[in-house]
């Protein structure tokens, strides 16, 4: 099963890559990664989504908890969440393709962020399903480049990841 | 206020910290704490000869003491050489502190001469590390690493010190950190007493138990609380290899250690048992053989300081989260005035137990006759009794490191000093040495073979130096033993470059250092050369005895297969 792993690591320098380090030490598998600082300058949050059984996910939540540079961490997945995604998409936009691109951004409550006379390139946010999907529609008429910030995540409601 | 130079603060540290002993090997990025070393009296510095002797050496003070190694080394190969150092301490939870030189701050990442990055290449295989960034913040980083080497889960941490943090030229505000605090790592003590009640009430309803305990236990400092529990109980135990001396091996309680190579007995009731009540052990693949056919009819109690290390293999039916010491006391506390409720299961337990021991008594092995080659574990029995089985035994990796475990008998814990996690050859000597230094008046023996040995031989220069008496037994088999017998079971005995060909004279080899050495090749020769090696505890003797190069270490589990699955000799198996 897909989990969403969020962590308050200490924004010290290695302290990534104590945590990604030990994915693959330990033959864990990493899906989309996300980090960057908090409103505590001391903290920064990362997110990971990663897939394992209970025994693996168990596992990992222990040992990045044994990391020093962890502070705490949360598997949002165990509860109600938000997960976003932001995504850069280049797409061909050329002739009629130019309107199908509109409309399916549109559809998506996608944004055109920046436009050429041949190449549109749409900003989407959204789950993971989302983005897929909206990468599945362009994909006949032509996608040149993607870029995708990978999952974030927060729970809902009074539950709060602070120190 | 006292101001000093980077350098002066580790000095300064390490004698507030009451430190007495490094080990270290100097150059470039590194002179100026030695300039700072050179200056004081109170931190002695032992001058190895491979960077990789000063952490064995190290570790070996470690796992005898229960108090962090200190290893200071340079930059590039100075640290690069002690990683393997660093990995077998990490592997078997060994508080360590390894300062490493680093090129000055402002060369870093332009593969300045000597340049390696050491935090990375040793990211895996330490507790933590740290980079100093600033001198003043020496006295803070040095308290923190101590601090994470020795409490929880022990293990190494690596300081990594660029040189221009030790310039003699700036100096700041030195205080001595009494306490410190990391925000993110609070290590349990106590363990969860709804669970603990819980694991006690299985024990006393428990119709087959047995305890298995590890090195939990002695870097715990938990071997008298365990004693009194298993005694109390009066329940079998089997020990891992690294958990050998938590319980005393005389005792008719203790089945000895259990595993690959453990006792037949001691495999045999963990297969079937009811109750496995873990305590300090992690299941570790040398002990479980196959995981899927392990102890199909027990319920596991797994007690462990390391939350990651309950359920990693083997799933536990009550898991315990705390160091051994305190739950193993609340454990006594509550099965005080209780009594267990199956009086004559345990009887019955204990009829199977006493069975399958006299099956294999006086079966171990085969000693030698007369005109025979002498068999490596008469060689261990005749050194148990020289000594009166009070030494420090440190062990380099195979066969001999085997046959010491188990005809070698511990009464207490710290003193069977082996590399059980990454099994590192070279290991015995220089650990022994450290030992040594610091327990002047013991007997530090390390058995070893021809093969370890000359991993780390170089030592010798340093034992000369620093007049370091240990006893180095060399089981001289001619071969790599445990290579060659897996190479006789596994590969229809094709010797693919197990044997030692070119084997230099050792006895020619030690007096070259100035030191004792006996050759012995037959066993009315033993006694006389033990009784000789241990005249005197603080002279260096090597005794070279040529042991049959045939034997193999038994029992030995058949791969695959669950605990009782096993080789029991040449031609006997389960």
């Amino acid at each position: 099963m897909r989990h969403i792993i969020s962590i308050l690591l200490e924004n010290e320098p290695g302290a990534l890559s104590r945590v990604v380090g030990l994915f693959s030490q330990r033959n864990f598998n990493i899906e989309t990664l996300n980090v960057a600082p908090t409103e505590d300058p001391s903290l920064s949050r990362l997110t990971v989504t990663t897939v394992g059984d209970d025994r693996v996910i168990e596992q990992i939540t222990k040992h990045l908890n044994k990391l020093i540079d962890v502070v705490k961490l949360v598997d949002l997945t165990e509860g109600n969440h938000i997960e976003r995604e932001l995504m850069l998409v280049k797409v061909k936009a050329l002739g009629a393709a130019r309107d199908e691109v509109k409309r399916t951004a549109d559809i998506f409550r996608a944004q055109i962020v920046d436009v050429t006379p041949s190449v549109y390139t749409v900003q989407i946010t959204g789950d993971a399903g989302k983005l897929d999907a909206f990468v599945q529609a362009m994909a006949p008429i032509g996608i040149l480049e993607v870029a995708r910030t990978g999952v974030s995540g927060i729970a809902r409601g009074d539950k709060l990841l602070t120190l | 206020m006292e101001l000093l130079s980077g350098a002066d603060m580790i000095a300064r540290f390490l004698k507030d910290e009451g430190v007495e002993r490094i080990y270290g090997y100097p150059g470039g990025a590194a002179l100026h704490i030695y300039d700072a070393l050179f200056r004081q009296d109170s931190v002695q510095h032992i001058l190895v000869r491979h960077e990789q002797a000063a952490t064995h050496a190290a570790d070996g003070y470690a796992r005898a003491s229960g108090k962090p190694g200190v290893v200071l080394v340079t930059s590039g190969p100075g640290a690069t050489n002690a990683v393997t150092g660093i990995a077998t301490a990490y592997m078997d939870s060994i508080p360590m502190v390894v300062l490493c030189g680093q090129v000055a701050s402002h060369l870093i990442g332009e593969d300045a001469f000597q340049e390696t990055d050491i935090v990375g290449v040793t990211r895996p295989v330490v507790k933590h590390s740290f980079s100093i960034r600033h001198p003043s913040e020496i006295p803070e980083v040095l308290k923190k690493a101590f601090y994470l080497a020795a409490t929880g889960r022990p293990g190494p941490v690596v300081v990594d010190i660029p040189k221009d943090m030790t310039a003699p030229t700036e100096r700041y505000e030195y205080v001595y950190p009494k306490k410190v605090k990391i925000r993110s790592y609070n290590p349990v003590t106590r363990g969860h007493s709804g669970q603990i009640k819980k694991a006690v009430d299985m024990m006393l309803k428990a119709r087959r138990p047995v305890f298995y305990t590890g090195g939990g236990i002695v870097t715990g400092r938990a071997s008298e609380a365990l004693t009194d529990l298993v005694q109390r109980l009066g329940f079998p135990i089997t020990t891992t290899l690294m958990g050998i001396g938590g319980y005393p091996q005389g005792d008719h309680q203790s089945l000895g250690w259990l595993g690959m190579h453990g006792s037949y007995e001691a495999n045999m009731a963990m297969h079937h048992a009811d109750l496995i009540v873990a305590i300090g052990a992690r299941f570790d693949d040398r002990v479980t053989n196959n995981t899927s056919k392990f102890c199909p009819t027990a319920k596991i109690v797994h007690v462990d300081i390391d939350p990651s290390s309950i359920s990693k293999t083997v799933r536990a039916d009550v898991p315990i989260v705390g160091a051994a010491g305190s739950v193993i006391d609340e454990m006594i506390s509550l099965v005080q005035d209780r009594e267990a409720s199956n009086a004559e299961a345990l009887g019955e337990w204990w009829k199977s137990i006493e069975g399958w021991r006299a099956e294999r008594e006086g079966k171990l092995y085969e000693p030698s006759k007369a005109g025979e080659a002498l068999k490596p574990q008469e060689v261990i029995e005749a050194v148990y009794r020289a000594t009166r089985g009070e030494a420090f035994v440190t062990t380099d990796v195979g066969q001999h490191q085997m046959f010491a475990a188990q005809y070698y008998k511990f009464a207490k814990p710290n003193r069977f000093i082996t590399s059980g996690g990454l099994g590192t050859m070279g290991f015995g000597f220089p650990a022994a040495m450290g030992i040594k230094l610091s327990y002047p008046q013991d007997d530090v023996v390390c058995f070893t073979g021809e093969g370890s040995f000359q991993m780390m031989m170089q030592e010798l220069s340093t034992c000369k130096q620093f007049d370091v008496g240990v006893k180095i037994v060399n089981l001289n088999n001619q071969s790599l033993g445990m290579v060659r017998q897996w190479q006789d079971l596994n590969y229809k005995s094709r010797h693919a470059h197990s044997y030692m060909e070119s084997l230099p004279d050792f006895a020619k080899l030690i007096e070259a250092y100035g030191f004792t050495a006996i050759k012995v090749t037959t066993l009315d020769e033993l006694a006389p050369a033990l009784e000789r090696a241990f005249a005197d505890t603080n002279e260096l003797v090597f005794l070279d005895i040529y042991v049959d190069p045939f034997e193999h270490v038994y029992p030995m589990q058949v791969p695959l297969g669950s605990m009782r699955d096993m080789l029991l000799s040449k031609t006997e198996r389960t």
